[in-house]
Order: C-alpha cells, then sequence, then structure tokens
C-alpha cells in the first residue's frame, strides 16, 4: 500500500536559513502523525509545502503516490485547518462548512445536505445559520474542522489548531479530533510544540529540532525510549547529568558527572571517553531511599500540583534534579533547606550522546 | 432677513454651539460598570473649555455657517447692492427654476445645456471612480497582501511623489501629452497603429485620464487600508479549499474591503463631480461638465445666487447619490468612515 504522504528529501531554505534540512519520511494511510517540536525547528514549514504553500527548495513530496510539485494548494487533496482557524467571519457557519463546496460548484441541494451532514459530526447541528462571532472558542474549532473535511480530502493538516484554547477545552479538544478522526478514518497530520497534545492523540510522532526529524515512533517510544538527548528533554520532563564515559559493561555504562559517577544503560553503545549525557525521568526517581545511583542535597523548591508534587533538589555542584513524588511522600515533604537524598536504578537511567 | 433680524442670530450661534458641545461634554455616555473619568475631569477645566471651543469653532465657522449662508444666498434674487435688504429683497425660487427651465428670453422650454451637463457630471463621476477601482485594486491588493514591507514602501513613495506637483500643471501636463501633436499620438503615428492623429482631447478623453489620475491616490489609500486588516490565512484557506483566484477575490476580499470601496469610490466621483482644474483645462471645445458652467454663474454672470443654487443641487445631487449607494450595498457611514 502507498504511503498517504511520502516526504523524500526534503529542504526549505528561506535566503540563507534552511528552515527544513534534508528530511525523508512516510505517513501511513488513516495515521495519526504528529510533527512536534520547539518553536522555529521548521515542522510548520513542512506543513506548508506538504499543503503546497511553500516549494521546496529540494525534494519531493508525493501524496497518494503522486508528485506534488508545481500542484497549487487550491489542486492539492489537502485540507489545511489554521492556526488563528482562517474562518470567513462575513459568512454563516453553514455558508463557511459549504465553502469549498460551492468553489468546487456542487449543486446547492447537495451542498446543503453535505453540509448538514457535517453539522451533525461536529455537533452543531441547530447553529448552521450563525455567525461566526457568535460560536465559542471550542465550536469555532469544529466548524474549521468541519470546512476543513467538507471537501473530502485524502490528508487533514492541523497547524497548532488547539493553541489558543484554554486548558480544559483543548484537553476536550484532543479527545474530539481524535474521535473525529478515527470516524472519518482520513490521515491526520499535526504540528504542535505542545508533547502532551502529541502523546495522547498521535499513532505516531516525529520529533524535530533545527529543521531536522530527531526520531519518529510512537508515543511511548519516544518517551520512553528517546534516540536523541533532544528528544530525552524535550519530551517530558527529565534530569539530564552530562559527564564523560569511565567504564562499560555489557549494556551497562558509568559516566563521570559533576555530581559523581552514575550508571545508566548504554542504549548507543557509547565507548569509554565518549562525552554523554544521562536521563533519569522525575517520576523514576526515588526521595529518601537507598539505591544503585544516589544523589544527595538539600531541599530547594516543593511545587505541589495536587496528585503530584515536584520536589526540586540542589546538588552540590549546584544542579537542580527534580523528583515527581505520588501519593504520601507528595503530602510530607521536607521543608526547605533540609538534607535530602535521590535515588535511581540503573536500568531507569538512559545514556546518550552529549 | 439676514440684514436686518439676522445679526442677533449670528452672535447667538456661536453661544449656542458652544453650549451644545458643552452639554455633549458634560453628558457624555458613560460604558455601564466602567467608572472612567469625565470629560472635564480627563483634560482638566482650561483644555476641556479650549476643546470645546475650538471645535464649535471650527464646525460652526468653517463648516455649517458658509454653506448656511450659500443655501440662503441661492434662494434670493439678484439685485444691485444698493438694493439689497430693500423691497425686492424676497425669497424666491428663481435660481433654481432658471436650472430647470432657463432664462426666460431661450427659445428652449427646457434648460437643455445645463441639465445635460448635470447628469453628464454625475455620470462621468461615476464612471471615473469605477475606472478607478478598477485600476487601483490589483496595485491595492498586491501591496497590502502581497508585496514586502520594503517594496510596500517604495510604492507608496512613487505613488506620493507625483502628487507634489500641483494640480493644475499636471492637468497642463497631461493636455501637452493628450495634444494631436503630443507625446501619445506621436508613438501611434510613429509606430504606425493610426494614419492621423486621435482627438484625445475633444473626446474627453484626456478629461477623464485626468480626472482618474488626480484623485487615485483617495482610492489606493482606502482600498489599501482596508485590504490590509484581512488576515492573509483567510486567502490562504480559501486557496486552500481549492478557489481560483477570481472567486477569492469576489467572495472573500472584495466583500472583506467593501467599506474601503465605498469609502474610495465615494471620495473619487465626489472630488471628480466638484472638480473644477482638470475640467477647465483638459476639457474640450464641446466638453460639457458642471462645474465650469457654476464657476461662470459667479465669475462670469456675476449672479452669486444662481451660482450658489447650481452649486447645492450639485452638492444635495451628490449627497444623496452616495446616500443611496450605501443603501443598496447595505453599508452605513460609521463603517466607511473606518
Amino acid at each position: 500500500m502507498t504511503a498517504a504522504v511520502e516526504i523524500d528529501h526534503l529542504t526549505v531554505q528561506f535566503g540563507l536559513f534552511t528552515a527544513v534540512k534534508d528530511v525523508s519520511l512516510q505517513i501511513r494511510q488513516g495515521e495519526f502523525f504528529s510533527f512536534l517540536g520547539p518553536s522555529g525547528c521548521g515542522k510548520t514549514t513542512i506543513l506548508r509545502a506538504i499543503s503546497g504553500f511553500q516549494e521546496p527548495t529540494q525534494g519531493t513530496i508525493r501524496i497518494g503516490g503522486q508528485d506534488m510539485n508545481g500542484i497549487g494548494p487550491n489542486q492539492r487533496p489537502t485540507a489545511l485547518i489554521f492556526q488563528n482557524l482562517a474562518l470567513f467571519p462575513l459568512m454563516t457557519v453553514a455558508e463557511n462548512i459549504g465553502y469549498g463546496l460551492r468553489v468546487r460548484g456542487v449543486p446547492k441541494a447537495e451542498r446543503d445536505r453535505k453540509v448538514g451532514e457535517l453539522l451533525n459530526l461536529i455537533a452543531l447541528s441547530d447553529q448552521g445559520n450563525k455567525k461566526i462571532e457568535e460560536l465559542s472558542g471550542g465550536q469555532k474549532q469544529r466548524v474549521a474542522i468541519a470546512r476543513a473535511l467538507a471537501v473530502e480530502p485524502k490528508v487533514l493538516l492541523l497547524d497548532e489548531p488547539l493553541s489558543a484554547l484554554d486548558l480544559k477545552l483543548r484537553q476536550h479538544m484532543r479527545n474530539e479530533l481524535r474521535a473525529i478522526q478515527r470516524r472519518v478514518g482520513i490521515t491526520f497530520i499535526y504540528i504542535t510544540h505542545d508533547q502532551g497534545e502529541a502523546l495522547t492523540m498521535s499513532d505516531r510522532i516525529a520529533v524535530m529540532n533545527r529543521g531536522k526529524i530527531e526520531q519518529i515512533g510512537n508515543g511511548r517510544d519516544v518517551y520512553e525510549h528517546p534516540q536523541t538527548s533532544f528528544v530525552a528533554s524535550f519530551v517530558g520532563e527529565n534530569n539530564g547529568f552530562s559527564g564523560t564515559i569511565t567504564k562499560v559493561s555489557g549494556d551497562q555504562a558509568e559516566i563521570e558527572t559533576s555530581v559523581g559517577r552514575l550508571t545508566g544503560l548504554n542504549k548507543k553503545s557509547l565507548a569509554v571517553g565518549a562525552k554523554a549525557t544521562l536521563f533519569v525521568r522525575p517520576e523514576l526517581m526515588r526521595f529518601g531511599a537507598q539505591g544503585e545511583n544516589n544523589l544527595a542535597g538539600s531541599a530547594a523548591d516543593a511545587a505541589y500540583e495536587g496528585m503530584t508534587t515536584h520536589l526540586t533538589m540542589k546538588a552540590p555542584d549546584g544542579s537542580s534534579v527534580v523528583a515527581t513524588l505520588t501519593g504520601a511522600p507528595a503530602r510530607e515533604f521536607p521543608s526547605e533547606g533540609s538534607a535530602v537524598s535521590f535515588a535511581f536504578s540503573t536500568s531507569d537511567a538512559i545514556i546518550l550522546p552529549a | 432677513m439676514l440684514s436686518s433680524t439676522g445679526h442677533p442670530f449670528i452672535f447667538l450661534l456661536p453661544v449656542l454651539a458652544f453650549v451644545i458641545f458643552w452639554v455633549m461634554a458634560k453628558f457624555e455616555p458613560k460604558p455601564v460598570g466602567v467608572t472612567k473619568k469625565s470629560f472635564f475631569e480627563r483634560n482638566g477645566t482650561p483644555v476641556a473649555i479650549y476643546l470645546i471651543v475650538a471645535v464649535a469653532f471650527w464646525a460652526l465657522f468653517m463648516i455649517v455657517l458658509p454653506q448656511l449662508f450659500m443655501v440662503e444666498m441661492s434662494f434670493r434674487p439678484k439685485l444691485p447692492p444698493v438694493e439689497m435688504g430693500g423691497p425686492k429683497d424676497l425669497y424666491t425660487f428663481e435660481n433654481y427654476h432658471y436650472f430647470i427651465y432657463g432664462s426666460t428670453t431661450s427659445s428652449d422650454a427646457i434648460n437643455w445645456v445645463h441639465i445635460k451637463a448635470f447628469f453628464l457630471t454625475i455620470l462621468a463621476s461615476l464612471l471615473v471612480a469605477l475606472f478607478n477601482f478598477a485600476l487601483c485594486y490589483p496595485l491595492a491588493y498586491y501591496m497590502a497582501q502581497a508585496a514586502r514591507p520594503a517594496r510596500v514602501r517604495f510604492l507608496l513613495l512613487l505613488l506620493i511623489a507625483p502628487y507634489w506637483v500641483n494640480e493644475i500643471l499636471r492637468a497642463f501636463a497631461f493636455r501637452i501629452i493628450f495634444s494631436s501633436g503630443g507625446l501619445i499620438n506621436k508613438m501611434l503615428l510613429g509606430a504606425g497603429f493610426v494614419d492621423q492623429p486621435i482627438d484625445f482631447i475633444g473626446n474627453d478623453i484626456a478629461l477623464y485620464a485626468g480626472l482618474g489620475y488626480a484623485y487615485m491616490l483617495m482610492m489606493i489609500f482606502s482600498l489599501y487600508n482596508a485590504i490590509e486588516t484581512l488576515d492573509h490565512a483567510q486567502i490562504e484557506a480559501a486557496r486552500d479549499l481549492g478557489a481560483p483566484w477570481w472567486h477569492i477575490h469576489s467572495f472573500i476580499v472584495i466583500p472583506f474591503a467593501k467599506p474601503g470601496i465605498a469609502s474610495g469610490c465615494t471620495l473619487v466621483f465626489m472630488l471628480s463631480a466638484g472638480s473644477l482644474a482638470a475640467p477647465l483645462v483638459l476639457g474640450g471645445p464641446r466638453s460639457l461638465w458642471f462645474t465650469p458652467i457654476l464657476y461662470d454663474r459667479f465669475f462670469q454672470a456675476f449672479n452669486w445666487p444662481q451660482g450658489a443654487a447650481y452649486a447645492f443641487i450639485l452638492l444635495l445631487a451628490c449627497v444623496s447619490f452616495v446616500l443611496l449607494v450605501l443603501r443598496l450595498g447595505r453599508l452605513s457611514l460609521g463603517e466607511i468612515a473606518k
């Protein structure tokens, strides 16, 4: 089966600046695929290249096996949901949704039927005659999705469409987007800098940094098995300890850092003497216990979040180490400045090239 | 009569205007629930009084009174100075009557010359406004949505610079370009497109070109301001949904820019209809433009009351026409003033 979208050695340059560097990947049919990265990493440029608003400097984009080079955005089987949604303010909800059909010359009766179906899909059946400005933020989102789905695209492209919503609504819309995607079954390509969004919604995630893909995988791969230091520190919270590898034994290695010698899994088979960083997730740090690796310092800050508490320890070298506590320990944290110790297992730590 | 009973009226009016503006400032409507300082508290009493006096003076002496005098004058007969205020100085419709029926000594029942000139002026001004819109829209769109900021600044400079030359000089330059031995005819003859010079001036082509050019900036700026506020993502969204370029312009950009289009067309229409320099300089021997006729009422016929009546007719016609068009386009005056 051909990939829904195939990006082949894509490079995009703006003058001297290279926004996207030699990116190749394949997005499967019916997949919810996310590009995750900090702002300026090139993810929006890739999206604009797929939708046709950005000419590639080099490389090819194929949609459904067809080379898209020289095909304008209005001729591509894609639909884009803009960051600010870009709904047409002078048109009603129904006119917005029907715009793509009107452009295609679909007869009015057929158009009305289709718009009715879509209004149903987004649970706004009785709001078709409303003005856009009369809708709430979440309703506008859904109208934008319906407007894009109306033209029956093979691929739906979403450019951080949830970023303007408040937290509760954002979480609600994540579920809704996922549900809509399952119902319509088309490929979704989602752009975000919010790793929570990427992890909860996506089948696969491409983590991007400085115009390059750092890692492609599902949420668990990216979170639990990061392949680069950037992925380890960008996706989720992480404690990083930089240093030099001093000993390698089996799949483990020892690294000399400013807080002492620590051991972790040597996933990248680094050799002795290599510069590396050891990563431990805060939730894998144990507070007040002894283990294979031990860290001592003074309590600096306790951020209480109800279900969890993020306890920050100041290590002797001045760096901060965070442990996420749940259950009883989360309610009995030490006072600021008192001596504390953290421990973690070697199998919970990952050593990656610096 | 103004001359006898008018003096107290004239002295009372400024006081009245001041009182009106003072009351407006005092009872300025405030948004509910917002504790906003009053006009006097915001500006301080001396500044507030100055502002009220200045605005009242401006509105009254620069705008309202001169127009009122013109309107009043248009209803008075033409009399030698000694008879003004005398028994013959009675309000009359004779100046308006003249516009429609002409002089009593004329053999025509209707004053066709003036009426024709009047309607031709309105029609031609409308065409100039539409032509200007067609000419300026692509450029305004390019500047507002497509061009880079540096390019926009350069284009604005190019647009503004020719207007440093005064209107009459520009009109004469057009006359030279369009004359039978002028640049355009020489080029056409030289290239062999025509065997004899085209009479641009006699056919009023020079006049329309001159009028269009004279008020182009009004159109450009109105359109540019309106189109510039359109979110570019809207255009991209329409394109992404499959719209061809003409559909985007007809159904996204132009509806959005409608207030700006109305404002630009109104300005160009009004200014063209009231333009004097271009018709005088560029009008051909057979040209019928209303403003030169109006000008002649004042300075050739020395009939100021009649000139005032003509000016008032033109003003009234233009304003009603513009209001009618706005009504048809479902626009309010407030919208086009944005």
